[in-house]
């Protein structure tokens, strides 16, 4: 009797606790919206247009090919600089932890290139080459590469030396030796700097295709501007947010995925 | 004072250790010297390790046996003198011991991302095996250590003990000749550690292996070693005794008190 009235009380409790979840997750987007509705109230639509306006737009640009194309092509450009600047990255950072030579090269060089903003990229790119594209992909890459050949330093220095010499003593080829206790070993950090990355490169993207593109999130935010359009510029917006949202969540599942030999309490 | 025990005891000369008449050498070190800049952590030392030998060395903290453990293992070379095992050289011929030679560690040294079967298939992995004849020989090993129902636990779900059997399962399923323990079961506690050293010698004993096992506890040495080198700081030999069947109780408490004294000297 008693079990079965404790169970119901902890089923109680666990459809509270979620509530209380899901009201604290969205209460700040509320808020923010229900301030947006009612400035809309107020002022003309050129400076706040009504939520309805806007995600009239935003529907609008996933259902219409010409525009969502747009889309695709900024998340892969994201994607594309991303994966260049971490494959450099990766090179680089293995390198610099083997040699002294390309760490007392190479790290105050990245360190340097920190420093200069996306904008003096975009210049650089205009002036040195002629491809869209390719202007595009090498900003990108160079506003990310420091930061990843910085995190992909620290995970290879942070190893385990212990387990290092334990698989070493097996005396492994090479690849073994890599596959089995290098990458398992970094991959927990090379994810979480994926992330990091993934935000600032959506920044630095919509800068990147005002280098003469003829699409993309930037290249129509621009077009927005001319046209004074708020709600699209909103709506084009959000497109970009939707997205970092959408792949950061794809490496959350995979981090659960790969990382589930670890303790539930490690984990929270 | 009970005379007729005194004329059966062994003199310290009887219980020198010599080596047995054609017994191949596996370990040798010829006059070695290992420094780390000015300190010096092993000095001139030499000393024979035969072929299916259980020896313990034995000597306080800092005393240099982790460096001789090393050298053995090829993970450090001498400054001076010859290291040599199996006729080769452990840090210059680094990957002739492949399968050749097993360590099991201080600590457990589990990978953390691999399942206990998984962690003592590492070693197997090296040596081109399939994945069945790999997975059959983990399961064989963990299950000779008393893991059956836990090969799939991961390390953090498994008990210190459990952890540190689990990588003794690694280091015996290379079926490699030569094992080397460098203080293994010193962190665990007293009873585990008593327990693990048993079945550890057993297994040792059973499978015709060479075994050096290095600690610094006296009970260790005396549950184990068929041989006890005891060493003293920088590592030199102070006593190399045996330590067969036939020495009685009363020689063993004598030799443990021996043992005492100079270690504290
Ligand atoms: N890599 C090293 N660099 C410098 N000194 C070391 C190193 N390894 C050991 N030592 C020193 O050598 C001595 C012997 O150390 P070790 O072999 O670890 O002793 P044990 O294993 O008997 O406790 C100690 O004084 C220790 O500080
Ligand atoms: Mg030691």
């Amino acid at each position: 009797m008693s079990d079965i009235a404790s169970d119901r009380q902890s089923y109680a409790d666990s459809v509270f606790d979620t509530v209380r979840w899901a009201f604290w997750l969205a209460a700040p987007f509320v808020l923010i919206a229900a301030a947006w509705q009612v400035a809309s109230l107020f002022f003309p639509p050129f400076l706040f247009p009504s939520l309805i306006d806007v995600f009239a737009r935003v529907w609008d640009i996933l259902t219409t090919w010409s525009q969502f194309s747009s889309v695709l092509a900024t998340a892969m450009r994201i994607l594309g600089g991303l994966a260049g600047a971490f494959l450099l990255g990766a090179v680089l950072g293995v390198a610099i932890t083997n040699s002294r030579m390309a760490d007392r090269l190479l790290t105050p060089t990245l360190t340097f290139f920190q420093g200069i903003p996306a904008l003096s990229w975009v210049v650089f790119a205009i002036i040195w080459f002629h491809g869209v594209e390719f202007r595009i992909i090498f900003i990108m890459v160079m506003t990310t590469l420091p930061a990843f050949t910085f995190q992909v330093v620290g995970a290879l220095r942070g190893m385990d030396k212990d387990l290092l010499e334990m698989v070493m003593s097996f005396r492994p080829s090479r690849w073994k030796f890599f596959t089995a206790m290098v990458l398992p070993a970094v991959l927990p950090e090379v994810i979480t700097a994926w992330k990091v990355n993934l935000g600032n490169a959506s920044r630095v993207v919509v800068v990147a295709e005002l280098v003469g593109s003829s699409g993309g999130v930037g290249y129509q935010l621009l077009q927005q501007q001319q046209l004074f359009d708020m709600a699209g510029a909103l709506a084009w917006t959000l497109q970009l947010v939707f997205f970092v949202l959408l792949f950061q969540w794809i490496l959350s599942q995979f981090e659960q995925f790969a990382f589930r030999y670890r303790s539930k309490s490690e984990r929270s | 004072m009970n005379l007729a025990k005194v004329d059966n005891m062994l003199s310290l000369d009887d219980m020198r250790f010599s080596a047995p008449e054609g017994a191949e050498v596996e370990i040798a070190f010829q006059n070695v010297t290992k420094r780390f800049g000015d300190l010096v952590a092993v000095d001139d030392l030499s000393l024979d390790i035969h072929k299916g030998a259980l020896v313990a060395l034995l000597g306080k903290t800092g005393c240099g046996k982790s460096t001789m453990f090393n050298m053995i293992s090829g993970l450090m070379a001498p400054t001076d003198g010859r290291v040599e095992v199996m006729g080769h050289s452990p840090f210059r011929e680094f990957d002739w011991y492949r399968g050749k030679m097993a360590i099991v560690f201080q600590s457990d040294r589990l990978l953390p991302w691999r399942s206990a079967v998984k962690n003592v298939e590492l070693g197997l992995e090296t040596l081109g095996l399939s994945a069945a004849e790999r997975t059959e020989r983990a399961l064989y090993w963990l299950n000779a250590l008393g893991l059956k129902g836990h090969e799939n636990d991961y390390p953090h779900a498994l008990s210190g003990g459990m952890r540190q059997r689990v990588s003794i399962s690694r280091a015996f399923a290379t079926d490699a000749p030569l094992l080397l323990c460098d203080e293994p079961f010193s962190a665990l506690d007293e009873i585990t550690s008593r327990r693990l050293r048993t079945e550890f010698a057993r297994l040792v004993r059973e499978n015709n292996k060479t075994a050096v096992f290095i600690t610094h506890s006296i009970d260790e040495a005396f549950d184990i070693g068929d041989r006890i080198v005891v060493l003293k700081r920088p590592a030199e030999i102070a006593l190399d005794l045996r330590m067969s069947a036939d020495v009685s109780d009363v020689d063993r408490e004598r030799i443990r008190d021996t043992i005492h004294d100079t270690l504290d000297a």
